[in-house]
């Protein structure tokens, strides 16, 4: 089936398998920031921006996602640089499997809440699961990417 | 120094947070076929076939079973008794018994589905107890893969003692833990014009991968080569396991002419790849009138799963640490890894440690309890001093003081004794369910190979100048998230005198690349680091040597001007084993490790008493680590294998029935997310050690022995007692109140 959306701020055409999840659909469009991690949306490293809220790709059908905007970490290049430096500052990107989703929910974040505090902040980045960092330099990282180390 | 010691970012933070890294399964392999296994659904049983549906269509597909293989039926290890394919008998539930490789995973899926392993169950051992009892034999001839024994010197004494005293005595318990590195195991392989394969995958051991294939299909090693794809995240999952599916793929990859793709999901690495041993220690103490400690005959039994693996070595490190940080005068430790009808347990950052030490750990709480005494108190009378003797046999240096530093300073900078008694007296009051607890470990980790391993080894590095007067780390050693690709070329730019940005990092290869030994054993930044600062100096004393006339005496205008002329040099460092350590493997006496990291855990918890919910809030850690090569990576190192610790006691569980996983998906086995991090105050303090690069010793490993016991401690604080097992989840955690009741 054909399926027509906005991606990364530019209108595509794809072909897909009626059974297809987005995220498959991205990976085999070449689109391999976002990985597969468990299957189960569990895991969070699959994180892709729906219309500009985060969400599991490997638990959206790729068929849902016509008429609507899709954004990836290969859209947010300049954004996922600036948050990786913060990041490699604070230690917070290990193997980095998990990273380019957390720079998704981060993405999304800043563009949600206004000046967050820690606890909406874990709240907010709780679907993106770290098995390298133990979080807390992600923390860290964070909050130097959004106010300068408050 | 100007490199080393300084916070200085990781070299592949860019790539990986825009998520340009191309790990495994994003590299485009146009034509590649995809491999899978048809795996044993019961426990134990004889294989009689493989059922192949009529319907389907066996032309477009490879199915590979024993009877196919043309090498060794075997994946080379410690030993060879894991048979690539069995030939008649299943031992654990998910072994595979054929292989596939189809043109599409929906070709794939179909061929698997219409394969049934024909099999006549037969009755399994399924428990340590079960397997130690020795009426069903399914191993060797008693079910023992290892059975080794730490003995005191004077046996007679050590009888004497545990006669004289008062025994105190405890039974322990941990469980499985699945690793859990977010990137799934992944190989593939591509068969190569003369006959050979070439292997490219998820790993941390490049050469172990080249071995097991050497043996296996019987190739010579110039037809074979490995190399490292970026790996996200490996924790010792990755040590011995790529073994089994590089092997797999490599044999379907030959069999059908293609490259073939293993790249598993979630589900299918929970249900194939190893977890961490559990484990049974029974510790029994002998103590003088006074409460000194005079004697411990400690009992470790590791449950080793189907088959070999690394459970012998995984069983000398637990039992090498299994006394603790204590003097205790007389000690003898027996350790036996058992074999069951489960599957293969293997590497986990550790190694057997977490769970030794755990009982050890707990088993002083438990003393101190029986003595009426502070555990703190009991822990500061006993601790190692310099001069003390482990139990097999190594003498602390004079000098190493680094127990006491790294206890004293956690219990400083925790303000645990003040803690402790505010949050007695807070419980004592609480009205709500809340109850709050506070508890210390004290843990240390041998770094490298176990004894004269590191000898064995043999670590060879390479240095290579380069034409534009940079250099290049050619090692086997792999980035998997800890850092050696950046704190290996930071060793060898303060080396050689170079900024870290002049010095680039080989990615393994064995075909490229020397062999340093695997990414194990933390031995990356401590052995191959100072094998590298000599690749170096080999490399500078070339340059200075063999250059051009010109640049007699700028060893990089030398080497570039070499480089250049297509003549490049490449300095060599070779492990050089040190004369004074003793070691008798036999009888795992002697100078066991070169180097002890050491570490002090505090923990604060809360425990709802209508939940039995734990909720570790506070975390100070204060690790010794000879020499903190680059600051920031190490604390990376501590708060994550912390948390990894943590929730190895509370939250992670492995639960199994009839030695099937029931919980084999990430929604049903649970790790820690944001929400459950707890605030961390981490120090690093440093004794500089003589045998690794630049003092430094082993890190990677040490956080994890010291979050369970601390916790369990302060569970045991907050509630007046608490389990000799873990994971101490709400309902294990209940059952254990419940069993108190009279």
């Amino acid at each position: 089936m054909t399926i027509v959306f906005t991606l990364n701020d530019r209108e595509v055409t794809w072909e897909i398998e009626p059974t297809e999840t987005l995220l498959q659909a991205l990976r085999r469009n070449g689109l391999v920031g976002a990985k597969e991690g468990c299957d189960t949306a569990s895991c969070g490293v699959c994180t892709v921006l729906l219309d500009n809220k985060p969400v599991p790709s490997c638990a959206v059908p790729a068929a849902r996602v016509d008429g609507h905007t899709v954004t990836t970490v290969e859209g947010v290049q300049d954004q996922a640089r600036r948050i990786g430096e913060a990041m490699a500052a604070e230690g917070a990107d290990q193997c980095g499997y998990c990273t380019p989703g957390l720079v998704m929910s981060l993405v999304a974040m800043e563009k949600e809440l206004d000046q967050p505090d820690d606890e909406q902040i874990r709240s907010y980045l709780a679907g993106n699961m770290c098995r390298c960092s133990g979080y807390t330099s992600q923390m860290r990282a964070v909050r130097k990417y959004l106010g300068g180390g408050r | 120094m100007k490199v080393v010691g300084k916070p200085l970012p990781r070299r592949d933070a860019w790539d990986k947070v825009t998520g340009r890294t191309r790990f495994i399964a994003d590299i485009p392999r146009p034509g590649a076929w995809f491999g899978g296994a048809v795996r044993s659904p019961v426990a134990r049983g004889r294989l009689r076939g493989l059922v192949r549906d009529g319907g389907f269509d066996w032309s477009q597909v490879v199915v590979i079973t024993a009877g196919d293989l043309s090498g060794p039926n075997t994946v080379a290890m410690i030993r060879e008794d894991l048979p690539l394919l069995p030939v008649d008998e299943v031992a654990f539930v998910g072994q595979a018994v054929a292989l596939v490789a189809a043109p599409d995973p929906a070709t794939l899926a179909g061929a698997l589905a219409a394969l049934r392993p024909d099999i006549e169950e037969l009755p399994a051992v399924l428990s340590i107890e079960h397997a130690l009892r020795g009426d069903r034999v399914i191993w060797g001839e008693d079910n023992l893969i290892a059975d080794y024994t730490i003995a005191p010197d004077d046996m007679d004494a050590f009888t004497a003692a545990m006669a004289r005293g008062r025994i105190i005595e405890g039974v322990y318990h941990t469980g499985y833990q699945e690793h859990i590195y977010l990137e799934p195991q992944g190989v593939t392989a591509t068969p190569r014009p003369d006959g050979g394969v070439e292997i490219l995958g998820s790993l941390q051991c490049p050469f172990y991968v080249l071995n097991a294939l050497t043996r296996a299909l019987g190739l010579e090693r110039d037809r074979l080569v490995v190399r490292q794809a970026p790996t996200g995240g490996a924790f010792g999952g990755k040590e011995d396991y790529p073994s089994v599916i590089a092997l797999q793929a490599a044999v379907l990859a030959m069999a059908s002419g293609r490259e073939v793709a293993m790249i598993y999901g979630r589900h299918e690495d929970i249900i194939a790849s190893t977890k961490r041993h559990p484990s049974r220690t029974i510790q029994r103490t002998a103590v003088a009138p006074g409460g000194r400690l005079l004697a411990a005959d400690i009992d470790v039994v590791l449950d080793a799963g189907a088959f070999t693996t690394l459970s012998p070595v995984v069983l000398s490190r637990a039992i090498l640490h299994a006394a603790g940080s204590y003097d205790i005068p007389l000690v003898r430790i027996r350790g036996r890894a058992v074999a069951t009808n489960t599957p293969p347990n293997g590497a986990f950052r550790g190694f057997g440690v977490p769970q030794s030490i755990f009982a050890a750990e707990r088993h002083m709480d438990r003393i101190a309890r029986e003595l009426g005494e502070d555990p703190l108190a009991l822990r500061r009378r006993s601790i190692l001093k310099p001069g003390d003797a482990l139990p097999h046999g190594q003498v602390l240096p004079e000098g190493g003081t680094a127990a006491s530093l790294v206890l004293e300073r956690a219990i400083e900078l925790s303000g645990y004794e003040n803690r402790r008694e505010e949050i007695a007296a807070a419980n004592a009051s609480a009205t709500g369910p809340e109850r709050r607890g506070i508890g210390v470990s004290l843990v240390h980790h041998g770094a490298g190979f176990t004894g004269d391993g590191e000898d064995k080894i043999d670590a060879v590095v390479h240095v290579r100048g380069e034409a534009d007067g940079t250099a290049t780390v050619l090692c086997s050693c792999v980035e998997m998230g800890q850092g050696a690709e950046t704190v290996l070329p930071a060793i060898a730019a303060e080396a050689l005198g170079l900024p870290l940005e002049a010095v680039h990092y080989h990615q393994p290869d064995t075909g490229a690349v020397p062999d340093s030994g695997p990414t194990v054993a933390s031995r990356t930044t401590m052995v191959v680091g100072k094998v590298l600062v000599q690749a170096c100096g080999d490399l500078a004393e070339q340059a200075l040597t063999h250059g051009t006339d010109a640049h007699g005496t700028d060893a990089r205008a030398a080497w570039s001007a070499r480089a250049a002329a297509g003549e490049p040099l490449v300095g060599e460092g070779r492990y050089e084993p040190d004369s004074s350590i003793r070691w008798d493997q036999q009888h795992h006496h002697g100078d066991a490790y070169q180097g002890y990291a050491w570490m002090a855990t505090v923990v604060e918890t809360a425990v709802d008493t209508d939940t039995w919910e734990i909720r570790p809030e506070r975390v100070t850690v204060v690790a010794e680590i000879g020499k903190a090569i680059n600051p920031v990576l190490c604390v990376g190192q501590i708060e994550g294998g912390m948390l990894q610790s943590l929730a190895w006691a509370y939250l992670e569980e492995v639960r199994l029935d009839g030695g099937r996983y029931l919980n084999d998906r990430l929604a049903t086995y649970i790790i820690p997310t944001c929400l459950d991090a707890p605030a961390y105050t981490v120090k690093l303090a440093e004794e500089p050690s003589p045998r690794g690069a630049y003092g430094s010793k082993g890190l990677g490993e040490l956080p994890m022995n010291g979050g369970a016991p601390a916790l369990a401690a302060a569970v045991e604080h907050a509630l007046g007692t608490a389990p000799d097992f873990i994971p101490m989840t709400p309902d294990r955690l209940l059952a254990h109140l419940q069993e108190l009741q009279p």
